[in-house]
């Protein structure tokens, strides 16, 4: 008897998680009625929560664009902050819909990792960040210093690499979080802060005196970061990738969020076919796209509002200038 | 004064005063500090270490500390000591997350009811303590979930990842303690049964889970469940949290409740077999209320340590009182008030588990009545 | 279950209710619940794994890790392989559960008997320290030790000279290393016999005490051979050793032993934390040996120290050692706290980079799993056999 009723238990458990099986994502995420999105723990810029515990950057974005494409409303998106050891677990088992949480695309990743890169929504490369004090001007004058860099990272790899090839030494410091890192580097544990440039600038803001730290010119690696779904659901993997997408084409045909209800009836056929129609090939409604801009924004909004002039983190377009204006940003066109 | 001869009779002598060094303040110092040549020594000493850090500590923590004001330049003045007008302005994050400001009597009244719930329990001439209590484990915690999570009789939704603080901590280690105690009964009598079926599988669960650090069973339940299970099924993280939780907690409970079995004398289970009573009965109404009484300051030490382990959410992403605390720790509007930001979480944590530990002790010295051998 | 059959008995019971069919029901019962849980969960596993395309097996093992580990015991850079970092991560997690347990007994045998002082100043302080690193989580102390205590130490080139060459500062504790020269190993093996021949002398001392009475200075002649004629040696040699100093070479200390402050915070929280309880224990212990005992001992003429050392420890440890061996099982896993602030242990390294590089949860995560329960039977099982002898003492 002290079993049986733990038995039963165990079964009827089972037998409702066969119940829900075999559910794609998009179904589940309108079932749910939310769309889960895994974020870093905080990045300003990119994903981090303010006091009130609201989730705001440039990665976040994406997730309410995409809960803007299925849903209808960028307010349903749930938020897991995830550590960057974490966040391939969490995908890969399903604890969340997807990951956009500064993640650099790469070939492993894509191949063993059983996840699919859904476009790139910051083109970065890994740099440093030192004190002024230590006067140091360039990266190869670094040998024998101690760095201080985020575990489960592409910076660990790249770091390793550089060093090598450049006949350096060094010893990495190895932390959890990115908050970590940035205080084991303003105790002083290490000489240099190595990360992707972007989050360079971010994690500057977050020290005493920001003044006094300087990122070095050199760049080490590429880094493309991006949205990351699961194998193996090509449908909700095209959402994704259209969504950024749409925000993309949005700013290269100048539709903003502002300008979006008044768009709808212009003459233009691509932004015709950008603000109605084409929703049934991706199983969505509709005004996905519209919704998309008139709530999040374009590509170009999002990054001024996030890490453009008009942040703290002040990081020019650069390489994420849209490709008509020399940058990479460059999307498929709806159609 | 005169000394003169008396004569007493045998066996009648007046008390003489006690020797004048070992009554008083010298009496005292004597017998306590300078005992010897090598107490003296090491009294002198520890007295020297107290002055050169007590003070120093005292005039940081209160009499040069800044107590209020909303920025970090109060704290920033020549001479200052520690900030605790960081802890002041961020002071209802840290006890209740980022729980929505307007509905904070919902938690409230969760906690005051619990208070007064758990008065009479003190309370010697109350007779239905094993009746409240059982309401308190069962009926309170139903009670508790609709007034915070809400979603019901009118109540707003507040999901699971806006809680967090003092109260997220809370209803972790509460949670765990109470689901984790049935089962750990039922692992205990398993430990404990003569089929060797589910002796061996209760053995097995109980050195797995006591064998594994509780963070590698919270990264499996945060990140990993999902995968164990058919596709599509999803738990709240919190809840998934709190499964790695229980699982392990069920294991040290287990362990506690056993230690009760053994202590309850053979003759009480004859005694029992005796009187034809089946297994459930006799150890429902004869073993167990007498094995559980025994074992109520044990439970209460687990909880005290499961109390502390709570703050290995942190780990995971939850935002406990510690994980809000580091992360408050690291927000550019306040930066460099580390120590204040530990200390606080610190006091917290000390003064539930030093209150807790003295209870379990006061507890343990009023039920030490019975089986004492 | 436990009903006793006895040939007295008048009837058989109905086979539904003949205990010993009941249980024989419940356990296939449970066989079964479990075996079809078990079986759901692997085929879930499995078939999730592959329906996500994530690769499985151990072949990554043998692939190169391509990331450097701040601190190991043995040589290990960017290319070795993963397998070569699960034994980096072990090593060091074995590293700061010994000397954990180390530290943490010997501060708590101290705090224990200092809080059964009868130096009221002494107990006083000893309840205090007990009283208030038992009540605070061990997380928070470490994160203590390590950002608020770390970010308050002199920076590299501010370094603080604790003099004979060793060098204390934000990057750890750099003590100067011996190197041997020739010769040296005729003093290291004589310090090796030393310990061998000590071992069969205080055999022999015991022997001739138990037959004769007499004592034997087994202490100052085991000093003596293990040091003493080491040194000797030494000395007459010309000190074969020199002394590898730190010293400030570019951006760090060069040379020497460097000891990492992750390593020096979470040693010191583990220590401080579990020497409380290791403290409590004692006292249990100490508390649980009769007063008659020191009373004899007194009216032996024994004094306080010999008391406590020949008489009321040994007793004790017979109700000290099977609670101290669940804290040291506590420290070994509460060593895992060292991902928080970036101590390489086997959780940080094995279950956290090489996890994410390769992505393979399940198997990383089992294996890690396997080296806790693993350590957590060793020390039960060597703590079981410690505490065999020492039951022996017993008549």
């Amino acid at each position: 008897m002290k079993k049986l009723t733990s038995t039963l238990l165990l079964t009827s458990i089972l037998a409702v998680a066969a119940n829900t099986a075999s559910a794609d994502t998009l179904s589940s995420v309108k079932s749910k009625g939310f769309v889960q999105c895994g974020v870093s723990t905080g990045l300003p810029g990119f994903s981090n929560a303010d006091a009130s515990g609201n989730w705001k950057g440039l990665d976040v974005d994406v997730c309410r664009a995409v809960a803007a494409a299925a849903l209808g409303d960028a307010g349903k998106v749930k938020y897991t902050p995830l550590t960057a050891k974490e966040r391939f677990t969490a995908l890969q088992s399903g604890e969340i819909d997807m990951l956009s949480r500064n993640t650099t695309w790469t070939l492993t990743r894509d191949g063993s990792l059983g996840l699919n890169f859904a476009g790139v929504n910051y083109y970065d490369g890994q740099g440093f960040m030192v004190t002024k004090g230590l006067g140091v001007k360039s990266a190869l004058e670094l040998d024998g210093a101690a760095v201080c860099i985020q575990a489960g990272t592409t910076t660990e790899l790249n770091l390793a690499d550089y060093f090598r090839e450049n006949g350096m030494k060094y010893k990495s410091v190895t932390y959890d979080t990115s908050d970590a890192t940035i205080k084991g580097f303003e105790a002083g544990r290490c000489d240099m802060l190595s990360s992707d440039q972007s989050q360079l600038y971010a994690l500057r803001i977050k020290l005493k005196n920001p003044g006094a730290a300087i990122v070095l010119p050199e760049v080490i690696s590429k880094e493309p970061l991006g949205p990351v779904v699961r194998q193996g659901d090509d449908k909700w993997f095209n959402i994704v990738k259209w969504s950024l997408m749409a925000m993309v084409n949005a700013e290269e045909l100048g539709v903003t969020s502002k300008n979006a209800s008044s768009m709808k009836s212009t003459k233009n056929p691509s932004i015709g076919r950008l603000m109605g129609g084409q929703g049934e090939k991706l199983g969505l409604g509709d005004g996905w796209a519209y919704n998309i801009v008139s709530q999040v924004g374009n590509y170009g909004e999002s990054f001024e509002r996030n890490v453009g002039m008009s942040s703290p983190l002040k990081i020019s377009r650069g390489l994420n200038a849209l490709w008509s204006k020399g940058g990479l940003q460059y999307a498929p066109p709806i159609r | 004064m005169t000394t003169e001869t008396q004569t007493y009779e045998l066996g009648n002598h007046p008390d003489l005063e006690p020797p004048s060094n070992t009554t008083g303040i010298m009496g005292w110092l004597r017998k306590n500090l300078f005992s010897s040549y090598v107490n003296s020594v090491l009294s002198l000493f520890v007295f020297y270490l107290l002055y050169l850090y007590i003070p120093p500590l005292i005039q940081w923590l209160f009499i040069d500390a800044v107590w209020t004001g909303g920025s970090r330049e109060v704290c920033e003045v020549e001479g200052a000591g520690a900030c605790w007008a960081f802890i002041d302005s961020r002071f209802t994050q840290f006890m209740y997350g980022f729980y929505p400001k307007d509905l904070l009597w919902r938690p409230n009244s969760a906690g005051l009811l619990l208070i007064a719930l758990m008065i009479p329990l003190f309370i010697k001439s109350f007779n239905y303590k094993w009746m409240l209590g059982g309401f308190i484990l069962v009926i309170y915690p139903i009670i508790a979930y609709f007034l915070i999570h809400g979603g019901s009789f009118g109540l707003e939704v507040v999901e699971t990842n806006k809680w967090g603080g003092l109260m997220l901590t809370l209803v972790l280690s509460g949670v765990g303690i109470v689901a984790s105690l049935p089962i750990g009964v039922v692992l205990a009598l398993g430990r404990r049964s003569e089929m060797p079926i589910v002796k061996s599988v209760s053995v097995v669960y109980i050195e797995f889970w006591r064998g594994v650090p509780l963070i590698t069973v919270l990264f499996m339940s945060s990140v990993m469940l999902p995968l164990f299970f058919a596709e599509g099924t999803d738990f709240d993280k919190l809840l998934r949290a709190m499964i790695g939780i229980i699982m392990f907690q069920s294991a040290y409970m287990a362990e506690v409740v056993r230690g009760g079995l053994q202590a309850i004398p053979k003759g009480q289970y004859e005694a029992a077999q005796a009187l034809g009573l089946s297994y459930w009965k006799s150890m429902g109404l004869i073993i167990l209320p007498q094995a559980l009484k025994l074992v109520i300051p044990g439970i209460v030490n687990t909880f005290i340590a499961l109390f502390k382990d709570t703050t290995l959410v942190l780990i995971i992403g939850l935002f406990d009182l510690l994980a809000i605390i580091q992360q408050a720790n690291s927000d550019s509007a306040w930066l460099g008030f580390d120590t204040e930001g530990y200390v606080f979480a610190a006091s917290v944590f000390w003064v539930f588990c030093f209150s807790m530990s003295r209870y379990s002790i006061a507890l343990e010295a009023k039920l030490h009545t019975g089986h004492k051998r | 279950m436990s009903d006793h059959d006895s040939d007295l008995k008048p009837s058989k019971p109905a086979i539904w209710n003949d205990p010993k069919y009941r249980a024989l029901f419940f356990q296939i019962i449970l066989v079964i619940g479990l075996g079809y849980f078990i079986v759901s969960i692997v085929d879930n596993t499995l078939s999730n794994m592959e329906s996500r395309g994530i690769s499985t097996g151990f072949a990554f093992l043998n692939e190169p890790s391509g990331f450097g580990i701040l601190q190991s015991l043995i040589e290990f850079d960017e290319s070795h392989t993963y397998g070569r970092t699960f034994f980096v991560g072990l090593l060091n997690t074995l590293l700061i559960s010994g000397l954990g347990i180390f530290f943490a007994t010997f501060l708590g045998f101290i705090m224990g008997v200092a809080r059964l002082s009868n130096n009221w100043i002494v107990a006083k302080v000893a309840t205090v320290y007990i009283e208030i690193f038992r009540n605070i989580p061990l997380l928070l102390q470490i994160f203590f030790w390590y950002f608020a205590v770390l970010a308050s130490l002199p920076g590299v080139r501010q370094s603080m000279s604790l003099g004979a060459g060793i060098e204390f500062n934000n990057r750890g504790l750099y003590v100067p290393s011996p190197v041997p020269e020739d010769g040296f190993s005729i003093v290291f093996w004589l310090f090796v016999i030393g310990i061998i021949a000590t071992v069969f002398l205080a055999r022999w001392a015991n022997k001739r005490q138990e037959l004769t009475g007499q004592q034997f200075p087994v202490f100052f002649s085991s000093l003596g051979l293990i040091f003493g004629l080491p040194l000797v040696v030494f000395l007459m040699m010309g000190s074969p050793l020199s002394w590898d100093y730190p010293a400030l070479k570019g951006f760090n200390f060069q040379g020497g032993v460097s000891i990492i402050p992750e390593l020096l915070a979470l040693l010191l929280a583990l220590t401080i934390y579990t020497g409380t309880f290791i403290a409590e224990t004692v006292r249990a212990g100490i508390n649980a040996v009769s007063h008659g005992q020191t009373e004899a001992a007194m009216a032996l003429g024994l004094t306080r120290g010999k008391t406590m050392r020949l008489i009321i420890i040994p007793q004790a440890m017979r109700v000290i050692i099977p609670p101290l061996t669940s804290q040291y099982l506590n420290l070994a896993k509460n060593s895992s706290l060292a991902t928080a602030i970036g101590y390489p242990d086997i959780v940080a390294v094995f279950m956290g980079t090489t996890l994410n590089q390769t992505g393979q949860a399940v198997e990383i995560t089992m294996m890690t799993m396997g080296v806790y329960l693993t350590i957590s039977l060793t020390i039960s099982m060597f703590m079981n056999w410690f505490n065999k002898r020492m039951a022996l003492v017993e008549r």
